[in-house]
């Protein structure tokens, strides 16, 4: 048995028809080719297949599609905009927070999530928003450097762009 | 006088930095093909059984099931990494040796009906008693795990002896015997293993696999499927994590390609995160005995050192791993004399294999607690105690190992004045303290693990009149960074951008050799390679440009992706039109570059072991909590110094080095592979327990140059020696912290309280192994002890730039 679902995925309507228990990691990968979500257990444990669902920080491998209807759901592949790289990756390319790299498409939206919610995170309140997302190459210092540099560079265009409004 | 590099020494981000954080790396497991198949292994559910019957009739008759294959489908020829261990099956036909082991293999539509084959393949065994330990293993030879070995169920055993070991005893103020033990742990990479194998319909062969040697996947595949190697291609995807884990030919690859050739489709297996457990190949569970004897201002006289190591189902390259218990003890320290036995028992467990460190974090871990122990006894400081006594440079060890530059000195001095060292060893508050701890790594494996005498890496450099640069190279990036040393070296000796090229590796149709991302040998090796295939292209242009411009070749220069007159910078070209003057006078620029290390095994039986080109050294110092009534320790900051001869990228080198520190922690405080009743105890990622962020201190790393002769640009490794001195140092801080020793990893909150308790009680506050096995170790090799002699044949540095 097969179900007809229409899904919102970075921003884009996608319909798929799929067996109702396959997993929104599996669809992503599988039926919508977005094979920049990775796997890294499928029990819920490892954090890497990580997305957002309306912002919040979800493990695909434990979610539904049937559950995300009518919600918006992104990708490491919806995070830059119009080619332009979100902050969060231009930081972790330049600082070395990628090693292999597996882990960093659910590092990167975990940390999204983080930052829409806490723009001036402390380096504590990161290491306690990415404790979910096991990282085996990095030993995690470059991670933590590279949200803090775009926390920063998020609040300073923030302030910037605030001071040129102000002006005009 | 200091060189001015326009590329090497920056932190420049990786060349796949951009692929790597918007999702773009395409792993093996995100490749799909047209029409390709989904394929699962049938694995053993008995530690130890023979098979009497497999049937799969039921399985191939499923709706949906293109193929079911048992081990008689394949060719009956047993494979393994190292020559001298062919003990593997990819589908094991008679015998299965441990849960987990593969028996029969199904490709089908998907990945579902794939499994619900493998359920419908009936399998009748007979077990056998599971030899689960090394005592088990060695007390019941009666039960063979393996036909061939030293002796019933002892794969191997070796004995080594470099000068007079009980002269030196006898010649010390202090001679300490201490036992240690080291638990199994396992890579755990992020990624779990997959391959996509395509049969074509010309019969020829290409497997698409994450691994980190696909040379050595090349070379086995041949004598596997009993076909010729020229028409197999074997491409590494994008590894996402290796750590060592990757380094064997995989039955899962072996079964996508047989099930491809007879489906006539491609097949894609890729493990679960469970399977990626069981396939294992990690780091080997290590009994150690060691007896060292020390002078009154703490140098070292003589060592004895033996070590057990509980092997698993296979050999891999446990050969090797057994030789590692005994090869790097001799680079840190003075040791005149040295003597090793070592022996590697088969038990019904997982292979183990290399991991990061490959057989050296365990013989590390005791020899530095023990020497932490000496100066205890001798009432010294253990910097000072470790200062005194390092090795000499471009020297010979005992055991015939090569040294050229240390900078180990450098190193301790560094992590001393760093952490603070001397204000607060012996004088931090009860519940805090302090550790101290060295090592020393290969940068490269001086042998290939096949003898041969062709190079151990090649790069190809080429470039055309678009001015673009290509550079082909048989590396395997591991997420280490590979393809962007090759880039950055590349870039420095012809002036250029990292960005002007690409880089394209690990193609066995397309790349030249390297023999794989193992023992830190790329940078290196593949980087020599490199530099001079890129001077070889670089000479060529400058002679075309030379013509053009009508001056001597030698006073050109390239920089700022310019060739320059050097003492007249008026005169110069762009980069790209110097490569179509070149083009046009030289016809294709493609050059060649290759690089096989020193030869400098010791003449003896197992000489091929330790050497390499040149060493690492680290210095770490570790400030810990240690909760008395939890048992809890908490590193709460890490000093780490570690001498990598040059930083080609610093950015890149640190990566390294707190990647290594945080496997080692985890390695020290909370990773086991450990079995019940045959079983993994906890194959998953949430019981298996690793370092999160919040287990992860401040580390604080110091990059050391000593502009090594046999580097490239004098650069030595960086990806693993710094995994080990945060091992003993660790144990070391949670002694200075509660006075109690726990002699065996990981030190974890019940042995803490353990030894609390025996402290409260009045009895010696250790814990840690009480008993050794019984293994009679063959007589020793008796060779003399190469110890202070003059280093031979150290490379004259190999490049002009």
């Amino acid at each position: 048995m097969k179900a007809h679902l229409s899904l919102t995925v970075n921003g884009e309507a996608r319909d798929v028809v799929v067996p109702p228990h396959k997993t929104l990691l599996e669809v992503l990968r599988e039926d919508l080719a977005l094979t920049g979500t990775k796997h890294g257990c499928e029990l819920g444990e490892c954090g890497t297949c990580t997305v957002l669902v309306d912002g919040e920080p979800v493990l695909s491998c434990l979610a539904l599609p049937v559950e995300c209807r009518d919600r918006r759901i992104t990708t490491v592949e919806g995070m830059a905009e119009g080619g332009r790289l979100h902050p969060l990756q231009q930081a972790f390319a330049e600082l070395g927070a990628a090693q292999c790299g597996y882990c960093t498409p659910g590092i990167l939206l975990t940390a999204q999530a983080l930052l829409v919610e806490n723009p001036g995170p402390t380096r504590d309140e990161i290491r306690h928003a990415l404790a979910g997302n096991l990282c085996r190459c990095t030993g995690y210092t470059k991670i933590l450097e590279a949200v803090e540099l775009a926390a920063l560079r998020i609040s300073g265009a923030r302030t910037g762009q605030a001071r040129k409004e102000a002006r005009t | 006088m200091t060189k001015r590099f326009s590329v090497i020494g920056k932190s420049l981000p990786k060349i796949d930095a951009w692929a790597k954080v918007t999702g773009d790396t395409k792993f093996a497991d995100d490749m799909v093909l047209p029409r390709m198949a989904f394929g699962k292994l049938l694995r053993s559910p008995h530690p130890h059984a023979r098979i009497t019957r497999i049937d799969t009739a039921r399985a191939a008759a499923l709706p949906g099931v293109y193929a079911v294959i048992t081990g008689r489908d394949l060719p009956r020829v047993k494979f393994g990494i190292l020559p001298v261990s062919q003990d593997e099956e990819a589908l094991c036909v008679d015998k299965v040796r441990m849960v987990g082991d593969p028996v029969a293999a199904v490709a089908a539509v998907d990945e579902e009906t794939a499994e619900r084959a493998t359920e419908l393949i009936e399998v009748d065994y007979e077990p056998l008693r599971a030899l689960m330990s090394i005592e088990d293993a060695l007390a019941h030879p009666e039960v063979r795990i393996h036909e061939y070995g030293d002796a019933p169920n002892v794969h191997k055993a070796v004995a080594l002896q470099f000068g007079d070991v009980e002269a030196a005893f006898a010649a010390a103020d202090l001679v300490r015997e201490d036992v240690f033990y080291f638990e199994g742990n396992t890579h755990l990479p992020m990624e779990q293993h997959a391959a996509v194998a395509q049969f074509g319909p010309d019969g020829k062969l290409t497997l698409w696999s994450s691994t980190q040697t696909p040379h050595y996947v090349h070379r086995l595949l041949g004598k596997i499927l009993d076909m010729p190697p020229a028409h197999i291609r074997v491409v590494a995807a994008p590894v996402g994590g290796g750590f060592g884990g990757k380094l064997d030919p995989f039955a899962h690859e072996i079964a996508a390609c047989k099930l491809s050739q007879l489906t006539g489709r491609p097949v894609k297996i890729a493990l679960t995160r469970e399977e990626v457990f069981y396939v294992h190949r990690g780091r080997h569970p290590v009994l150690m005995w060691v007896k060292t004897g020390f002078r009154r201002d703490g140098g070292i006289t003589g060592m004895h050192f033996r070590s057990w190591l509980d092997g698993g189902a296979y050999g891999s390259y446990g050969v090797a791993s057994t030789f590692y218990t005994g090869a790097l003890q001799t680079v840190t320290y003075k040791i005149p004399a040295y003597k090793f036995e070592g022996a590697r028992i088969f038990t019904n467990k997982p292979p183990c294999g290399p991991k990061r460190g490959h057989g050296t974090p365990q013989p590390r871990f005791a020899m530095e607690c023990q020497i932490d122990k000496a100066a205890e006894q001798l009432g010294l400081d253990p910097a000072d105690m470790r200062r005194r006594n390092l090795a000499e440079p471009f020297t010979k060890t005992a055991n015939h190992l090569t040294v050229t530059t240390i900078g180990l000195g450098e190193c301790l001095d560094r992590v001393i004045e760093a952490s603070g060292w001397r204000q607060k060893w012996k004088a931090l508050p009860p519940g805090k303290g302090i550790g101290i701890a060295c090592s020393s790594y290969l940068t490269g494996a001086g042998t290939a693990v096949y003898w041969n005498d062709m190079p151990h890496s090649g790069v190809v450099v080429r470039a055309d009149r678009s001015g673009g640069v290509s550079v082909l190279c048989g590396a395997t990036d591991i997420g280490q960074g590979s393809d962007s040393i090759l880039a950055y070296l590349v870039a420095e000796v012809l002036g250029i951008a990292p960005k002007d090229i690409r880089v394209h590796v690990a193609d066995t149709d397309l790349t030249p050799v390297d023999l794989g991302s193992y023992s830190s040998r790329v940078t290196l090796m593949a980087g020599n390679a490199a530099i001079q295939a890129a001077e070889r292209l670089r000479a060529r242009i400058f002679d075309a440009v030379a013509a053009k411009l009508e001056v001597e070749p030698e006073r050109l220069v390239a920089r700022d992706g310019r060739v320059f007159v050097g003492d007249d910078e008026e005169r110069s070209m762009a980069f790209a039109e110097a490569v179509v003057l070149g083009e046009s006078r030289h016809g294709v620029l493609a050059f060649p570059g290759s690089y096989a290390p020193p030869r400098r095994a010791g003449k003896y039986k197992g000489g091929g072991v330790g050497p390499s080109p040149c060493y690492s050294y680290s210095a770490c110092v570790v400030e810990v909590d240690v909760d008395a009534d939890t048992g809890e320790v908490k590193p709460t900051e890490i000093w780490i110094a570690h001498d990598i001869g040059r930083a080609l990228n610093p950015l890149l080198a640190e990566g390294q080095v707190e990647g290594s520190i945080y496997m080692g922690l985890g390695e020290v405080l909370m990773e086991e592979q450990v079995f019940r009743k045959g079983v993994h105890k906890f194959p998953s990622m949430l019981e298996y327990k690793t370092p999160t962020t919040l287990e992860t201190p401040e580390i604080h790393t110091i990059l050391v140059e000593t502009d090594d002769p046999e580097g490239p640009f004098g650069a030595k490794e960086a990806g693993q020696g710094p995994l080990l001195p945060i091992i003993p140092a660790v144990a070391n801080a949670v002694y200075a912290a509660v006075g109690v020793r726990i002699d065996e990893t990981p030190i974890t909150p019940d042995k803490v309280i353990r030894g609390l308790d025996l402290k409260r009680q009045g009895k010696s506050p250790r814990v840690g192994p009480e008993r050794l096995p019984l293994v009679k170790f063959p007589e020793p090799r008796a060779v003399e002890s190469a110890f202070g002699l003059p280093a031979e044949g150290i490379a004259e540095r190999p490049f002009s730039s």
